[in-house]
This record gives C-alpha cells, structure tokens and sequence, in this order.
C-alpha cells in the first residue's frame, strides 16, 4: 500500500527520523493558513499524489512569501499531474503539503527494501541524490553502495557509519547520518515497510541531515497489525473497481481492453491474460478469485467485470485446487441471474469438483459458451466479441 | 524414486481443525497419502478424519515419527508454524499458506540457516509424487506416475502443466510448486538439483513469473550443470509495470522482472521457453522427440 509524502513524514518524525516541518492543506485557505503557522520565510508548495516525478511536472514550487504560497497552491490544487509514474490519464492533486523550504548543500540517496535474492533488507545509498536509483545503477553502478541487514540484529551503527563515509556525507555530519539511518531502519520493520525510499536526502547550510523527500511503501499481508498505517490509505489515488474488489478479498487489476477475465491463481490469471493478447484479444482485466472464494465472493467478482462499460465478454477460466469447480459455477450462475448477462460468456473448468460444477452450469438454462481447454476458450472469446 | 517425498513419507498437518485444512487432509488421505497426525493447539486428544490431533508438533512428532508437515495454519501465525517445524527437526514443512508478511519469512529464513529442515512455500499448492504421496492442495487425479519433473512458482499453472503432461501421456515424477511468494524455503535451483540427481526424473518443465531474477539465475545454473532437458514457461508478457499481479512476488519494479527478460535469459541458456500456456506439455513433447526420450517418458 502507498501513502502520500505527508504521511510518510509523519511516519518517519515519529520514528525520530529527521524531516523538515510542514503541514498538509486541502484547500487554498488551509495552505496559506499553514504557511503562516510555519513562520519560515521560505515555503515549498507540494502536490500530493501517490506518483514520482511531481517536481518535473509542475507539481512542486519555492514560494518567497504569503502571496506566492497562495497563487501556486491555485494553481496546483485540482490539476491533473502527468508524470512518468501517472500514466497517460495523469492524477489530480487534491492535497498540498506545505513545508519549510531549507537551504540545500547537497542531495544524496537512501534506500531500503527487500533483496529478494537473499531474503534480507538491503540499505542502498549514493550521493547521486535526486536522481533515480535505477538511473544511477545503469549510468553509474560503482555510486551505489549496499548493507545487507541481519534480521536478527538489524542496521549496526558500522555498516550505517561506512555507507555514511562511502557516500562523502561530510565528516562532521556523519553521526546525523548514522542515527538517520538507524532511525529508519527502525521505521522500516516496525511499520512493515516494502519500501522506504529518501530521495533526496539533503545535507543543509546549517548543517542538517534530513529527508526532502519520502516514499514508503507498506507489505499489504502485515496491514492487519498496522491499523495506524491503514488510516492512511487514500481511496482518491485508487482504481474504483480495485478497491470494491479489495473488500472481497479479491485481487483484481483494471488493464484497459474488453475481456473481462475471471481466473483462480495468479498465475494462471496472468497466463490467462497472456493468451488472450496472442490470439489477438485485449484483456479487460486480471482478476484472481484466490483460494478461499465463496459463491458470493464469485458473484461480486463477476459484477466488478460487468461495471467496466468496456467489457464485451467473459472468459471464466478455473482449474480448481484449493478452489472448488462446483463453488465457482454456483457464483457464475447466481451471477448471472443477478446481473442479467447478456455479454458473451465463455467458460473452462477443470481440476477438483469438475463435474460438479459442469453438471451446475449445464442445469442452469445460462446460454455459456463451454471451452475444452484455455487456448480454445481464449479463442472462442476472442473471436466472440469481435 | 522421486524427489522431496514418497511412499514412505509421513506427514503432520499443522492447523489441521481449520475448514480449508479438513477438506484437504480428506483428499491427501484418500490419495493414500499417510497423514499420521495433526496439530491444532487445545484440541489436543481429539481425532478428525480418524488422525489424532495433538496440541504441539514436538508432541506429534514424538507420537507418530512423522517426517514432514503441512502447514494450513492462518497466515498471523504460519510463520510461528514454520519455526515450529524447523524446531522440530522435521525433514520437509510445506506452507501452503498465502498472504504471510514478507519481513516474518526474511527472520524465518534466517532462523532456518544450518538447520535441517527443507521448507517448500509458502503459497504454494505442495508437492505431490503421483500414486505414493501428496502434500498440499493439487487436484490428485490429473497426475499420473512418470518421468517429468514440475516446478512452478504458481499453483494453477503446475496443475495446467501437469493436466497437458497427463493428457499426452507422459508421466510425472514430482512436481513441485515453490510458491509465489518474494521470499520462499525452496527455490527453482533447489528443486532442479533434486530433479538432476533423480534417476526417475528425465526432463524438467520450470513455469516461472514476472518479478525478481529467480528464473534467470536458474536458467544459467541450469546452462552450467544440468544434464537433462528443461523446458520453460512464464506467465504476465502482458503484465503492466508496477502493479503486483495476485502473487506477492509477480511485480515489474525498476524495469526488473519482466517476462521477455526472463525468456531472453532462458532461451540464451538452452530453455525452450512455451510460446503459450496451453503448449507447455508440446514444447516438452518435442524437446523429448528431438533428445530421443518420448518413448522412455510415454507412460500411458
């Protein structure tokens, strides 16, 4: 789950993780009346979306005073912000954070994340801040510098002290940095983190550590033990249809074209969208029922497909292990009825309980397009909603 | 012989009480799998589906000499259930539990290190030896006995694979579902080192899935050492970036993990790579042709 840079911040203050003071503001009012409560000569207007790349697209800007505090949060409060990380549709800005600007001597980068390859949390830094980390790996590999972190002990003071030094935080700062860091750490497992990303980290005139900037990612599967975290969760930067099928425990993820899909196994949904797109169809969707499903969670699935106004056609493709044949075919009918199908609708079963649910979907009177296998029901729902 | 379990392998279910856990335990049980016992705390004493039920594994394990475990155990406390296998010195513990936090499987693996327990998942459908034994929560009867080893990081694309294998009569030896999580017990170069050291096994099917570089780095420990055929699949070509696809680990960060990069990696190591999911069990057909191995895996 993602949240907003202001929340991040809030995250980190906690943790004593330095950042600079701001406010977050929802209106033109509430932006200028936070300027005044911060008292600083500088501000920094910014757009809060769930997306990098704000500053380039116009998303972030220094106001000198009062006034200018006003005309930029008019001007970016309800634009839409296209960024490289938006997509072509862009995302509007409907909270500001309003921060003390701060004299920046230097911009470096610190990372935190998983290293899948070996099952630890890995610290990465470079003093190339402000750019992408991936940039920099590609450009200039030999910048980055990387603290695999024992779970058992977490983020020692040495490894934070040598990437402190390997980075050229300036000599007299380098216990700021350390305690940054271990301050971070801290953040990243007590929160459930799956990213906590500081770029820029900025060392200023008056000697400061601290983080510009700050994008923390959380493991959804731990969210149940961070109800704080939860609170934070911004329904405005989400997919409608995503966060209805959230509430079924549903994993599903709008793709654009006009088959709606409805797969058990991620796996299997990913490969079912596959296979549509080579026989020249267009996947409206991926959408994985999971393990657990109920008749009733099938039937809501299947409404989530039918409230895309693109989706010409259905393609249900299970091959039952943990989820049961019979269960999905009692959801597909209920489904059905509840809706009123009158899509195209093609449907594969196979795996456990099989006959069962072919023997439901046959008594059903539903006019269902049966597919021997996936290629012949990914053609067969190709070629029907042509 | 075959690779992780057999006929001999005796199982505990860890959170046997649970619905989902029940229903499978009747199907391993009716597979003929020799599920000896399971563990539901404070319903020590009793007895489902005619297994005793015992209010710790140690216990269980000191009761009914059991060797491996399954693990149905809520995901809150599947990480404990691992710890508990671990601890108990078990051969194998297979977790099929989904949705388990990322940072309690990085401190169990941590804790597994110099241990001897192999962990299999979690999120994964098990492991199954067709006729002798099955762990998890595949459907049984798409499997036959043979000569093919499986593993996959999805459930339902091992069952679809196999289910292909079946169909056009070549046999499994083992197949395996690592499961789809970002940090697993075992990994595709485990697994594939197992198959290479079977006698049974004589070619190798490997079904991958966007995100991390598990499929690369498999593909070229595969190039270096192995001695028989493998044959690939990966799943989400069309998969957007950033999005994570169902599976914890199924997500393109940073330009990483896309699927034309694993099959470029895999193909450049001598892995035919399926073009689709529905020719998995062809492209290994003809692999086994042009080896001159089909007649030795044609099983039925």
């Amino acid at each position: 789950m993602n949240i907003h840079e202001y929340q991040g911040k809030e995250v980190l203050r906690s943790y004593g993780v330095a950042v600079p003071n701001g406010k977050v503001a929802f209106s033109v009012e509430e932006a200028v009346e936070a300027a005044k409560e911060l008292g600083t000569a500088v501000n920094v207007v910014k757009a809060q979306i769930h997306a990098g790349g704000r500053g380039k697209a116009g998303g972030v800007k220094v106001a000198k005073n009062l006034d200018e505090v006003r005309t930029y949060a008019e001007e970016i409060l309800g634009k839409t912000l296209i960024t490289h990380q938006t997509g072509p549709e862009g995302k509007e800005v409907k909270r500001l954070l309003i921060e003390e600007g701060c004299d920046i001597k230097k911009e470096y980068y610190i990372g935190l994340v998983l290293d899948r390859a070996t099952s630890q949390v890995v610290l990465m830094a470079s003093e190339e801040g402000g750019t992408e980390i991936e940039e920099v790996a590609e450009a200039t590999p030999e910048k980055i510098f990387k603290e695999y972190i024992d779970p058992v002990i977490g983020l020692s003071p040495f490894q934070a002290r040598r990437v402190a030094f390997n980075i050229n935080i300036p000599k007299e700062l380098v216990g700021q940095a350390v305690k940054f860091m271990m301050s971070l750490y801290t953040a990243f497992v007590e929160k459930d983190c799956s990213i906590a990303e500081i770029n820029p980290l900025v060392v200023t005139g008056d000697g400061k550590v601290m983080a510009l900037d700050a994008k923390l990612n959380f493991d959804a599967n731990a969210l149940y033990r961070h109800k704080d975290i939860l609170a934070y969760r911004d329904l405005d930067e989400e997919d409608k249809k995503e966060i209805e099928a959230s509430k079924y425990d549903l994993s599903y993820i709008s793709l654009g074209g006009n088959i709606g899909c409805m797969v058990n196994g991620a796996g299997l949904a990913m490969a079912t969208m596959d296979i549509i797109k080579h026989y020249s169809g267009d996947p409206a969707n991926f959408l994985d029922v999971g393990g657990g499903a109920t008749a009733e969670k099938v039937t809501e699935a299947f409404k989530i497909i039918l409230s895309d106004a693109n989706v010409k056609g259905i393609f249900v493709n299970i091959f039952g292990g943990i989820m049961k044949c019979d269960i999905i075919a009692t959801g597909v009918v209920e489904a059905a009825k509840q809706v009123s199908l009158s899509v195209p609708l093609v449907v594969r079963l196979e795996g456990t309980n099989v006959d069962a649910g072919k023997e439901i979907l046959n008594q059903s009177g539903l006019d269902i397009v049966s597919a021997d296998s996936m290629a012949d029901g990914a053609q067969k729902i190709v070629s029907l909603v042509k | 012989m075959s690779v992780f379990i057999n006929k001999d392998t005796k199982v505990i279910v860890q959170g046997i009480t649970g619905s989902t856990a029940l229903f499978h335990t009747k199907q391993m049980l009716e597979y003929g799998t020799k599920i000896v016992g399971g563990v539901t705390p404070g319903k020590g004493g009793t007895e489902v589906e005619g297994v005793p039920v015992f209010n710790t594994l140690a216990e269980a394990v000191k009761e009914t000499g059991a060797n491996a475990s399954v693990i149905y155990v809520p995901a809150p406390f599947a990480a404990d259930a691992i710890l508990e296998a671990v601890d108990a010195d078990l051969d194998l513990a297979i977790c099929i539990t989904e949705h388990i936090p990322v940072l309690d499987m990085v401190k169990v693996k941590r804790y597994m290190q110099g241990k001897k327990t192999r962990l299999v998942g979690p999120n994964c459908p098990g492991v199954i030896t067709p006729d002798e034994c099955k762990i998890g929560i595949m459907p049984g009867y798409i499997h036959t006995k043979g000569h093919v080893g499986v593993v996959s990081r999805s459930g339902t694309l091992t069952y679809e694979a196999v289910h292909q294998l079946t169909q056009a009569g070549i046999g499994q030896s083992t197949a395996v579902g690592i499961g789809g999580d970002p940090v697993n017990g075992t990994d595709f170069i485990d697994v594939l080192k197992a198959f290479n050291e079977d006698p049974e096994t004589k070619a190798v099917i490997m079904i991958g899935e966007i995100g991390g570089t598990a499929e690369e780095e498999a593909a070229e420990w595969v190039k270096a050492n192995m001695t028989k055929p493998v044959v690939g699949f990966i799943g989400g070509r069309t998969a957007p970036p950033g999005k994570r696809m169902g599976h914890a680990g199924a997500i393109i960060s940073g330009g990483k993990g896309t699927a034309d990069e694993k099959i470029r990696v895999m193909n450049e190591c001598g892995i035919q790579v399926a073009e689709t999911p529905s020719v998995m069990g062809e492209t290994l057909i003809k692999v086994l042709e042009e080896k001159g191995l089909l007649a030795e895996c044609k099983t039925h």
